[in-house]
């Protein structure tokens, strides 16, 4: 087994789902099979391969600092779940 | 048992671009919330970032001025967690490869300089703001500041007092401001704080347990958290217990810290590669180019105002604590003052009238040129230093030049020994009393006569010439 139900549980947790037993059982084999096949991997002797940092062979792509158009708030706020007219409408968020 | 502290600071400073860091969305503070984002800084599914130039040039420009080595090679990294100001559900940070490593700044405490160590300076986006206040079952976000670019510089555990955190803070403040990268106002959250802070027995080489203190948002505040923080932990380890790693939120109106017990599982930020973003690769030729456009620092500055204008170590360290204060009174002597005197009046009389108003120099209506004219009267024995302070308020008033204030108000020293000599006569024959008693050996009632003949000349007479005058008159009418 590549992994455990418990770090299942802990990943889903992180990304704030929530997973029943049977979805447990089911994604902790369907991603330990993932695992298993991408293991394959370690076969390849990558010790003079630099680690890659993009699948681009890009670098430096810059903007310049100028300001341009911002959306209108009534746009960017129609797509909120809940909104004021003028903020985003959150659950409360308590600090302690 | 002694228990000596260990202090780190992670300062986020706020870079003074006019664009967001990954977007053309504006970064003007106190703007209609949520009306500077875009599908960028929105988080909005497929939008893509693009990195603002200016702001890793100003973060390289930090990072030389701090002594840091610049990384050839850096790229931004994806911070994963959950918050509703968040709204990408991923901060865009720096992780393994940040732009600036292994950096230093000096503070001097009671004339040692001390050394503090820069671990790395990189480059991250702000998160959004929350609002709590006033609304019940529900916090407001605006997503304004979002993607606004800012420099985590993250310092070595050399700090030891609260005093010295703060000194170091200030430093910081003062190399930003002089380097205009950022605008150093705490106030507007430009310049936030965290503080590690753990304690060991004094002569331990390993480290105590930390705790992070976030919300410190003041340099009084900085000594007041750090100083309730060793506080409570030496109380802690006092009692017996241990110090828990975790985050504390300082309360600057309650005066103390608290746990900001968090259910959530221990930060798992999975950090990773961001593919939005490719890579940062910075040759010599380009950090040269930025080195050779560095400004002269503060502590450059202070070695230069010390030896070259002959001034003392404090009156160096206050004009060179800010740029623009530094660059004001060299105008000054620029414009022919004699340095010293150039820096009473700077320090004394220009600052008094600036903060009687709360005024910063940038809306001084004073030019360096006037008090330079000013400086010029005093040495050709044109007015007194008690009527230049007249000149010096009425300058900074109406911005008249000083000799026409001195024109039109008649300032002008009464240096005609002819005209004095009337007035000193008399006095000494209104005075006969004191006369005598000046004669019978009373001689400390001179200051008694210089102060009349001021008062009766409101403050025009030449004080050398009465002085003299008086004391010749004195004897010769024994």
């Amino acid at each position: 087994m590549k992994i455990n139900k418990r770090e299942i549980e802990h990943v889903a947790m992180l990304a704030r789902l929530k997973l029943d037993d049977e979805e447990l059982t089911q994604f902790t084999t369907q991603i330990g099979d993932i695992l298993s096949y991408v293991e394959k991997l370690n076969e390849l002797d990558t010790t003079k391969v630099e680690p890659t940092s993009h699948v681009f062979d890009l670098k430096n792509v810059f903007r310049n600092d100028v300001v341009g158009s911002s959306l209108s708030r009534e746009k960017v706020l129609s797509n909120a779940p809940e909104g004021t007219g003028k903020y985003y409408k959150v659950p409360k968020i308590i600090e302690q | 048992m002694k228990y000596e502290p260990v202090i780190g600071l992670e300062v986020h400073a706020q870079l003074t671009t006019d664009s967001k860091i990954f977007c053309g969305c504006s970064t003007r503070f106190a703007a209609e919330p949520n009306t500077q984002t875009c599908p960028v800084c929105a988080g909005m599914p497929g939008a893509l970032p693009v990195m603002n130039k200016k702001a890793l040039e100003y973060t390289i420009k930090t990072g030389l001025a701090m002594n840091c080595r610049i990384s050839p090679f850096s790229r931004f990294a994806r911070k994963n967690y959950f918050y509703p100001d968040l709204p990408k559900g991923y901060q865009i940070s720096q992780y393994e490869l940040p732009i600036c490593i292994d950096g230093h700044i000096e503070i001097v405490v009671d004339e040692d300089v001390k050394r503090i160590g820069i671990t790395r300076i990189h480059m991250e986006e702000d998160a959004g703001k929350n609002i709590h206040e006033g609304a019940s079952g529900y916090s407001l976000v605006d997503l304004n500041r979002a993607c606004v670019p800012l420099m985590e510089i993250v310092s070595e555990p050399d700090i030891r007092t609260p005093a010295d955190a703060a000194l170091y803070m200030k430093k910081l403040r003062t190399i930003l401001r002089y380097l205009g990268v950022c605008d150093g106002n705490m106030e507007q959250g430009s310049l936030r704080c965290d503080a590690n802070i753990s304690i060991r027995p004094i002569g331990e080489t390993a480290f105590g347990t930390r705790t992070e203190l976030k919300n410190i948002n003041s340099f009084r505040f900085v000594e007041r958290a750090i100083d309730y923080e060793i506080a409570r932990q030496t109380r802690v380890l006092e009692e017996g217990g241990h110090v828990v790693q975790e985050t504390r939120l300082w309360d600057s109106a309650a005066g103390r810290t608290y746990s900001m017990r968090s259910k959530e599982e221990a930060h798992d930020y999975r950090y990773f590669p961001d593919p939005d973003l490719v890579p940062m690769v910075v040759d010599d030729a380009w950090v040269e180019e930025i080195r050779s456009s560095l400004v002269e620092l503060p502590d450059v500055r202070r070695e230069r105002f010390v030896n070259l204008y002959k001034l003392p170590e404090d009156d160096a360290d206050m004009l060179t604590s800010d740029r623009m204060l530094a660059d004001w009174f060299e105008d000054v002597v620029k414009a022919g003052a004699e340095p010293k005197a150039a820096s009473n009046w700077v320090m004394g009389e220009l600052m008094r009238l600036l903060n009687e108003e709360n005024l910063s120099l940038e809306d001084c209506p004073l030019k360096p040129g006037q008090l330079a004219a000013m400086l010029k009267l005093m040495n050709d024995d044109v007015i007194s230093g008690k009527i230049a302070k007249t000149v010096f308020e009425e300058m900074y008033r109406t911005g008249k030049s000083p000799d026409v204030i001195v024109k039109e108000k008649g300032l002008v020293q009464i240096s005609d020994s002819s005209e004095l000599e009337k007035i000193i006569k008399k006095l000494l024959d209104d005075s006969p009393k004191e006369v005598e008693r000046y004669l019978a050996g009373e001689t400390k009632l001179i200051g008694f006569f210089v102060g009349r003949v001021m008062k009766d000349t409101k403050g025009k007479a030449n004080p050398k010439i009465v002085n003299d005058l008086l004391r010749k008159m004195l004897r010769s009418s024994f």
